[in-house]
């Protein structure tokens, strides 16, 4: 499954890539086999970041979103169908349970800017970077 | 299975038996559970980013076939710093039994879940055989 996900992308396995992965900011994991619920993508610039999530199935009123810094925890839970007297499960695949998800951003967010939008089950969280954070230009003064 | 660590990874949908598709976006198969109730089986597929008009429900004679349509949600301008899931279209077939009452298949969508009721046709709702008791009409009694 790996090695053929690799091979359509035409990247021949390199040691010294995996080496480079070690050293970024964030994990850049496409092929990520442990994946904690929701599974999230977070999409970045240089003065913010955009966090989509897939919950489906999930009333976005119980979704509780944190922002401390540059971390931001997601918290909820999705329950399965209550079976009654007679009634079987043929198949059970869907994700259930409560998730607390934590994810480390590149920088500090403005947390009273942080929008969050959901539709179709997806979830899209804006975050945009502090103020403080931004990175700033430095006149240099000459005599 | 121990439900704490369910596979949430999205996976890809294998080529119809028919051959390739001719489009080159990616497909995946909807996790499901699939419920047997009393008077209807029940069909519940998780497909985050479909809504009711993206979504073909489909019945050809027994076979059944789910697709949902995601459109590209890519934000402009950012650059991927982690990516847990893919992007692309929901697929995913069954075939149906005589049970089912084929005309009277109900389909929704809410929040990116897709629920199918499939009500049991009413021949087979009454094709309950009662078991006796041991020793009546002939048996020999084992004990």
């Amino acid at each position: 499954m790996l090695w053929s996900e690799m091979e359509r992308l035409g990247r021949v396995f390199d040691p010294w890539f995996q080496v480079g992965r070690l050293n970024r900011p964030l994990r850049w994991t496409p092929l990520h086999s442990t994946v904690d619920f929701p599974p999230t993508n977070v999409w970045v610039t240089d003065d913010s970041a955009m966090v989509t999530t897939e919950v489906p199935g999930i009333d976005p009123a119980t979704l509780e979103i944190t922002v401390v810094k540059d971390s931001l925890v997601l918290r909820g839970s999705r329950a399965t169908a209550e079976l009654k007297e007679g009634e079987f499960y043929h198949r059970r695949e869907r994700w259930h349970g409560q998730f607390t998800k934590t994810l480390e951003l590149p920088f500090a967010v403005e947390a009273n800017k942080v929008e969050a939008r959901f539709a179709k089950g997806v979830l899209h969280i804006s975050l945009p970077r502090a103020e403080a954070e931004k990175p700033r230009k430095i006149a240099v003064k000459s005599d | 299975m121990d439900e704490k660590k369910m596979e949430i990874q999205k996976k890809e949908a294998g080529a119809p038996d028919a051959g390739e598709r001719t489009r080159a976006d990616r497909v995946y198969t909807p996790q499901v559970d699939i419920i047997e109730r009393k008077d209807d089986i029940v069909v519940i597929a998780d497909m985050p980013g479909v809504d009711e008009a993206s979504t073909d429900v489909t019945l050809e004679k027994n076979v059944l076939t789910i697709y949902g349509k995601v459109a590209a949600d890519a934000p402009e301008g950012h650059r991927l710093a982690l990516c847990e899931y893919g992007i692309g279209d929901y697929q995913r077939v069954f075939t149906l039994s005589d049970e089912v009452d084929k005309d009277k298949i109900q389909a929704s969508v809410k929040n990116g879940v897709l629920l199918l009721v499939m009500p049991k046709a009413s021949a087979t709702k009454s094709r309950k055989i009662p078991i006796q008791a041991e020793g009546v009409g002939g048996f020999v009694k084992l004990s």
